[in-house]
């Protein structure tokens, strides 16, 4: 094409550059991509997806199925992008990827945002319907919230030629937008796409920030935000998009829509050199009559219809223009590079054909309107046999569809539907009335003979395989065919079986024309068939977008307790648990984990240790009901408990299945503190206020999570009592008056503590608890008095390997939601009174006998470290598929022992501790043998030092 | 994403709600009195029908209140919601 001087709303006074394939292309500020790859006489944009067919710009709007393209280099280069919509910038790389694009690899340096905002009625699209509507809902007093995916206001208006209030056009959008931004209440928002419509008025709009300005000029600012808004109104005002018509060779670049070719004229200044027209209805004519007035050579008229006698075409005859009725355009013919040379025209039903050179074939097929926003929460669509286009069928809740969307053609008519429908809108939001608001535009649109129902030439040799229904696809006539023959008759299973309308225009060009042609071809009514759903996101969202700025560090909020600068400063390696950070190990030197954690678990055993236990999640527990409380959740009995002593205890969910774990303090007649696992606070306390509020809201017990109130400091091992005495000698440590599980108030280092007997590795321990802000002030003081005695700071893979000699669970390692407390062994824990799942406890599955139990596991080979999740099964030798018995759920080396060892769900497993069985592994066959849980002082004579 | 109308803070959007499955299924006042069955009925059994549907939603984010809430399970409309000890027919 070529671009006329001072036509286009382009700037033609001021050139840029940019490169297309490596190739300097010159362009105005103003255009797409796609208007400079015209007028730069590019047609052919790059070859089909599966058929390798050469293939151009089609429209000019977000529905052209083959201007895709690369944008960008190195890592912010995005794939498949709009080249319709991409506004050019000096330094812009393109690159020609128009099916199939390259995924950037690296980090993406570019910021994305995340905004929320609220309004009363959201209108999408700016054309004449929708400012209609926002003026008319933001004068009525309503909060709008107006977005258009375009740079600029105007919709449709501005690829036309078109007259309103006896004035071009872009001065009526001028003075709306006006008297719109003078509004408070008013919020616009350019180059922004809904892309998604969610339940109670959600909607999520994609806002192209700052990616359509050079890079130097983005300075900080995001790419793109996205906004997630709360509407009480959506107007869906989103127009209409040209249909095509299948024909043989219609995907040669140059075959355009017609409303696409008059969109470049008025939008860029670019025309063709001479031109056929092809359609079905009169508003292919537009284009006719605009092209004329652009002097440029309309060679001829192909109209499906016998007789085209509207005022349009009418109007074309008298301008000189052959109009050809009752013929169809039934090939084309290809330039060199593959691009369109000429078209063969034919009467319709045969005759004689003839051959017009051209450089651009305009089509037009009809208008289908775009409502896929409608569709989103269930909205429906039916076919409208006088307008020959899907339009809404029923009302979503919230929702009202507006203009070309809704079938209303014709700028007047569809600005009048515009205002009432945003009069109607304010009015549900509680602002004006709609039947007393100002009067209307009144409708004028000359009345245009009916188009003709045609979707398809069909191919005089019967050879359909260049007749394309979907350009994106490459779907053809023929495949359409070959799909229908094959059994399919359900539009849905046509588009996944041919993928026609499935590319990343939505098929938005594609669709239609598909159902059409299967009603054709079972000789069915259309509404029979219908066309596939639209869903969202309406436009493709790139993954940096709902990522947004929670990346990194960023992404998940990080817990650390008081003790974490130490941790650090001493070399910790850290696990995650949940959002909490933990010491795993303190490597010495040039240790290996391993090494570390034998170190760490043989100075537990035999000297002391020290670990941060500030992450056990802590409930505060107030009232005089407390411990009823605690009997109905824990399976054992709480509310028995003595002030000052601690008791552990294990809960239920009402299936029977263990959930979490944990030792119970009570501190006061009134005043327990339950703790939980880590990773199982949250979750325990959900659950407690849950029964609280909704199950037994007659008791008087009032919960508050301390987890991060306290900090814990846990001292552990033979020598502890040494330490202990050095840090608080008015506390009498002694077993006589410190027993296990006793709870004491104490200063400790000079600070008010409470400590605690509570030992989870077997060996004599003190939990010393002290307010959060004088936890590292604890920690530091417990290390300082331990150093002369070795004092070995440990972490939790030392604490898992501890507890695993003595053959404590750990809730989520040994438990999955499938293991109950007497699979691990716990029936003495299970007191005689109803507590949450006890009677799941003997439902029939319960029962059985080859459940999988709690064993604890030693690998015949002493050095052999079975990995954890390891299947188990009966025999050494085994022939795939074969039973699993069981599997590892723990597997350590001891350093007490001298060996390795693990714990282990095996069924029916404590009937069979003695027996051998083996785990089968990628490059070895382990035997075990099966021992009782508790492989490491069975007798329980350490925990008393 | 919902909007849920907490009926002590207001409408509010749905990621600070938490939720908690079909309303007024109480824990059995007697569950050693039931059967297998019976048993098995309140832990696995709940209502999964299209229309009008009452559910339990927690304020996690918010008040932390457990209450009820009636949706349309088939549009997904919020018909209204309700304190614990209200009735359905209270719902607003
Ligand atoms: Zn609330």
């Amino acid at each position: 094409m070529k671009r006329l001087a001072g036509r286009g709303r382009i700037n033609q006074d001021r050139t840029i550059s940019f490169t297309w394939d490596g190739r300097a292309m010159s362009a105005h500020p103003g255009d797409t991509v796609a208007s400079v790859l015209l007028a730069n006489g590019i047609r052919v944009l790059g070859s089909s997806v599966l058929m390798n067919r050469p293939r151009g710009v089609v429209t000019d709007t977000m529905s052209d199925p083959n201007a895709f393209g690369q944008i960008g280099t190195g890592e912010s280069s995005e794939p498949l992008m709009r080249l319709t919509q991409v506004e050019v910038y000096e330094g812009l790389t393109a690159m020609s990827r128009i099916h199939k694009g390259v995924l950037p690899t690296g980090t993406d340096t570019g910021r994305f945002e995340k905004r929320h905002a609220h309004c009363d009625v959201l209108v999408a699209g700016a054309g004449p319907a929708g400012l209609a509507a926002a003026l008319a809902a933001a004068e009525a007093g309503a909060r709008v919230l107006l977005v258009d995916e375009h740079p600029h206001l105007g919709g449709s208006l501005l690829g036309e030629d078109v007259v309103i209030d006896d004035r071009p056009a872009h001065l009526w959008v001028a003075e709306v937008e006006q008297r719109l931004r003078d509004n408070p209440a008013v919020t616009i928002l350019t180059r922004t796409t809904v892309f998604n419509v969610g339940d109670q008025g959600a909607i999520a709009l994609m806002q192209r920030v700052s990616e359509h300005l050079p890079e130097a000029k983005r300075r900080g600012r995001a790419l793109r935000r996205m906004w997630q808004v709360r509407t009480h109104e959506l107007v869906v005002a989103t127009g209409a998009t040209e249909r095509p018509l299948v024909f043989p060779n219609n995907d040669r670049p140059g075959v355009m829509l017609a409303a696409g070719v008059r969109g470049y004229l008025h939008r860029y200044g670019l025309v063709p050199e001479r031109a056929v027209v092809f359609t079905t209805n009169d508003d292919a004519y537009r284009t006719v009559l605009d092209l004329i007035n652009a002097g440029v050579d309309v060679t001829r008229v192909v109209d499906v219809r016998p007789d085209p006698q509207g005022w349009l075409p009418r109007r074309a005859r008298e301008l000189g223009v052959e109009v050809r009725g009752g013929s169809v355009v039934m090939d084309t013919t290809a330039a060199a590079d593959g691009a369109l040379a000429g078209v063969v025209v034919a009467p319709l039903g045969g005759g004689e054909t003839e051959l017009i050179t051209c450089d651009v074939l305009a089509v037009s097929g009809g208008w289908d309107p775009l409502f896929d926003l409608h569709h989103y929460l269930g909205g429906t669509a039916r076919w409208d046999e006088q307008l020959l286009a899907f339009v809404q069928d029923n009302v979503v809740a919230g929702q009202r569809v507006t203009g070309a969307a809704a079938g209303i053609f014709g700028t007047t008519a569809c600005r009048r539907d515009g205002h009432l429908i945003g009069l109607v809108a304010a009015e549900a939001t509680g602002f004006g009335s709609a039947t007393s608001g100002p009067a209307a535009p009144e409708a004028a649109d000359v009345t245009e003979q009916a188009p003709a129902d045609f979707v398809r030439v069909a191919a005089v040799d019967g050879d359909e395989s260049h007749s394309f229904v979907d350009h994106h696809r490459d779907v053809t006539m023929a495949g359409i065919e070959r799909a229908l023959n094959s059994g399919i008759t359900n539009v849905e299973h046509l588009k996944r079986y041919t993928l026609v309308g499935t590319g990343t225009e939505q098929g938005r060009t594609a669709k239609v024309n598909a159902g059409r042609l299967a009603a054709d071809h079972f000789d069915l009514d259309f509404h029979m068939i219908g066309v596939s759903n639209a869903r969202p996101p309406s436009q493709p969202v790139t993954f940096g977008s709902f990522a947004g700025r929670a990346l990194g560090a960023r992404f998940d909020p990080v817990r650390t307790t008081a003790i974490h600068s130490w941790h650090v400063a001493h070399g910790a390696v850290f696990e995650d648990v949940g959002q909490w950070k933990r010491p795993w190990f303190f490597p010495q030197g040039t240790e290996d984990m391993d090494a570390a954690v034998l170190r760490e678990c043989a100075a537990v055993r035999e000297g002391v240790g020290m670990m941060d236990a500030s992450t056990l999640g802590k409930i505060d527990l107030r009232g005089k009901d407390v411990g009823v409380f605690l009997d109905r959740l824990y399976t054992g009995t709480m509310g028995t408990l003595k002030v000052g002593r601690a008791r552990y205890g294990v809960m239920c969910k009402a299936d029977g299945m263990v959930f979490d774990d944990g030792v119970v303090l009570r501190v006061a007649e009134d005043n327990f503190v339950a703790t939980t696992t880590t990773g199982g606070a949250a979750g325990v306390l959900d659950w407690m206020e849950d029964f609280l509020q909704t199950e037994w809201p007659d008791l008087d017990v009032w919960l508050t999570s301390v987890t991060e109130q306290w900090a814990t400091v846990a001292v552990v091992g033979p020598q502890v009592r040494t330490v202990m005495s050095t840090l608080a000698p008015e506390l009498d440590v002694t077993q006589d008056s410190f027993k296990f599980m006793q709870v004491e108030d104490a200063v400790v280092a000079g600070m008010p503590a409470r400590v605690a007997r509570i030992s989870f590795s077997g060996e004599l321990a003190f939990e010393i608890n002290v307010p959060t802000t004088s936890g590292l002030a604890m920690w530091e003081a417990v290390f300082a008095a331990g150093e002369p005695y070795g004092i070995t700071p440990y972490g939790t893979e030392a604490m898992h390997v501890l507890r695993a000699e003595k053959g404590y669970f750990i809730v989520g390692q040994e438990t999955d939601g499938t293991v109950t407390p007497l699979d691990l062994g716990l029936d003495w824990m299970i007191a005689d009174k109803e507590f949450v799942g006890r009677r799941s406890l003997r439902r029939t599955d319960m029962l059985r006998e080859d459940r999988k139990q709690l064993v604890g596991i030693l690998p015949v080979d002493p050095n052999d470290r079975l990995p954890e999740g390891a299947q188990l099964i009966e025999t050494a030798e085994y022939e795939i598929p074969v039973a699993m018995i069981g599997h590892v759920t723990s597997s350590y080396e001891s350093a007490a022992m001298g060996r390795t060892f693990g714990l282990a769900l095996v069924r029916g497993g404590r009937s069979r501790i003695g027996e051998t069985i083996y785990a089968p592994l990628l490059d070895r066959t382990v035997a075990v043998e099966l021992v009782d849980p508790i492989i490491f002082d069975a007798e329980g004579t350490r925990r008393d030092g | 994403m919902f909007q849920i109308r907490c009926p002590y803070c207001g409408p509010r959007d749905e990621p600070e709600f938490k939720y908690g499955g079909q309303a007024h299924v109480a824990y059995p006042a007697d569950p050693e009195q039931l059967s297998d069955e019976e048993w098995t009925r309140f832990l696995f059994v709940r209502d999964n029908s299209r229309g009008r549907y009452a559910e339990r939603w927690n304020h996690a984010a918010g008040c932390r209140r457990w209450f009820n809430v009636i949706r349309d399970t088939g549009t997904h409309e919020m018909v209204g919601s309700y304190r614990s000890g209200e009735r359905p027919e209270d719902a607003r």
